[in-house]
């Protein structure tokens, strides 16, 4: 009955109070937030404006409903300051907080694209749904209907879904890619170049290999100076280059963290009352920050917490990448692996394989409609996390 | 009717279209979907479904 405090209310946080909620009943919970609290899905953000949504139609519940539906006391404006593990309390903005089992559900921070200069205010990164509305807002401003000139720091999974909905919604969208195609982490040039010539067919411009150096106002906007001198003008800027996971609170508590807060099969940080999940963690080496990879976080840390022996395992967890105008799922081969790539395309789009020196396959990317094969080659390739 | 958005991947299920394929009739609320549905096109289960307001 030892109480269960949650940092952070996104998708891991809620995930998990769900998990718990579903074995135990009776648990005290607390859930503590930065932002509003309210429940929904951050992957919806990336394509709002297809499915004509609002930022408030997003929300599918305030953390007052949350709260009575989960049995849960839920703290939101909130920021943890301190953990003070010995006595097994937060110092928070609201005072002290008790707990007997610690979560952090912290999620990542953007990376900051470092411009400055007048204009920069321009520069937006969304990384909630706080963001988003700002965001949505910026794109109204001064003219409810009109289309904006966006322009898109990072051609990651973020900056290519966000491209597509902006551009199928009427917008002009150029994106500034560092990489030499799209997605150059998590996919080979064939793919890559695949998804940056789909986007491309319904409007979005690539400036591939470049980066922004400083940022300037220009007419009723802002101009992007990059790397090259040259500019790009635009009404904003959307900034998705990259997430950084938030360790900080952990590391001045003297966790363990890397990349992210370390955490073993149990999600369970180097202290034994206290662990992380979602975004902020890294388990095995790896943080992934993904939905697939968090909701079995989530499934598994409920039952670590509720006293049973779970040890979390990750199947193939392929990433879907929701640009409709070029569908891509991608699995890239694991970490250390030592293989090739083989891309063909198709007549209904493209197939990639990632076989190894005997021909087993470890990592795939179908593209177009060849997407619907996604779950037959999954089901081909080891588990991530066995 | 409701539509109902995967959070995973996008996949779409509408009440007034079910999903025969997957022994969903036509017209059937999300409520009264199974609870080992599993989404067609990702595989996570339907608790991991988000609601869209369409």
């Amino acid at each position: 009955m030892s109480p269960i405090v949650i940092v952070g209310s996104g998708l891991a946080g809620y995930g998990l109070a769900r998990e718990i909620r579903k074995r135990d009943a009776a648990t005290p919970l607390t859930l503590i937030g930065a932002d509003a609290g309210q429940v929904y899905a951050k992957p919806n953000l990336s394509n709002a404006l297809a499915l004509g949504r609002l930022p408030e139609q997003l929300a599918s519940e305030t953390a007052a409903q949350a709260a009575r539906r989960l049995d849960a006391t839920i703290l939101s404006h909130t920021r943890v300051r301190a953990i003070d593990r010995a006595g097994k309390r937060l110092l928070t903005d609201a005072g002290e907080i008790a707990y007997g089992r610690l979560v952090l559900a912290l999620g990542a921070d953007p990376i900051g694209h470092g411009l400055v200069g007048a204009g920069a205010e321009r520069i937006h990164a969304v990384n909630d749904l706080d963001d988003y509305a700002r965001f949505r807002a910026a794109l109204t401003e001064r003219n409810p209907t009109g289309k904006k000139r966006v322009a898109i720091l990072g051609g990651g999974l973020i900056g290519c879904e966000f491209a597509n909905d902006l551009v199928v919604a009427g917008h002009r969208v150029e994106v500034i890619h560092l990489g030499p195609w799209p997605l150059e982490r998590l996919a080979p040039e064939a793919v890559g170049r695949a998804l940056a010539a789909g986007l491309a067919a319904v409007g979005v411009t690539w400036r591939f290999g470049r980066a922004a150096r400083t940022v300037e106002p220009a007419g009723a906007g802002v101009a992007l100076v990059l790397d090259d001198g040259s500019r790009v003008e635009a009404d904003l800027v959307l900034s998705a280059i990259g997430l950084r996971a938030r360790t900080d609170l952990a590391r001045a508590a003297g966790l363990a963290t890397n990349r992210g807060i370390a955490v073993d099969r149990q999600l369970r940080t180097s202290d034994p009352d206290i662990h992380a999940m979602g975004d902020c963690a890294e388990v095995d080496g790896m943080v992934l920050p993904y939905i697939q990879p968090l909701l079995a976080q989530a499934k598994t840390l409920a039952a670590v917490l509720a006293g049973e022996d779970a040890r979390l395992a990750y199947p193939a967890m392929p990433v879907v990448v929701k640009t409709a105008a070029s569908p891509l799922v991608v699995a890239p081969p694991p970490p250390g692996a030592s293989g090739a790539w083989q891309a063909e395309t198709t007549a209904k789009g493209l197939i990639a394989r990632y076989l190894d020196a005997d021909r087993r396959l470890l990592g795939f990317a179908l593209g177009g409609a060849e997407t619907g094969q996604r779950l037959q080659y999954a089901q081909q390739l080891p588990a991530l996390l066995a | 009717m409701k539509i109902w958005q995967c959070i995973v991947c996008g996949y779409l299920y509408d009440e007034a279209m079910g999903d025969p394929e997957h022994g969903i009739a036509p017209g059937t609320a999300w409520a009264d979907v199974p609870d080992d549905f599993e989404c067609p096109e990702c595989g996570v289960t339907k608790s991991d479904f988000s609601m869209v307001e369409v």
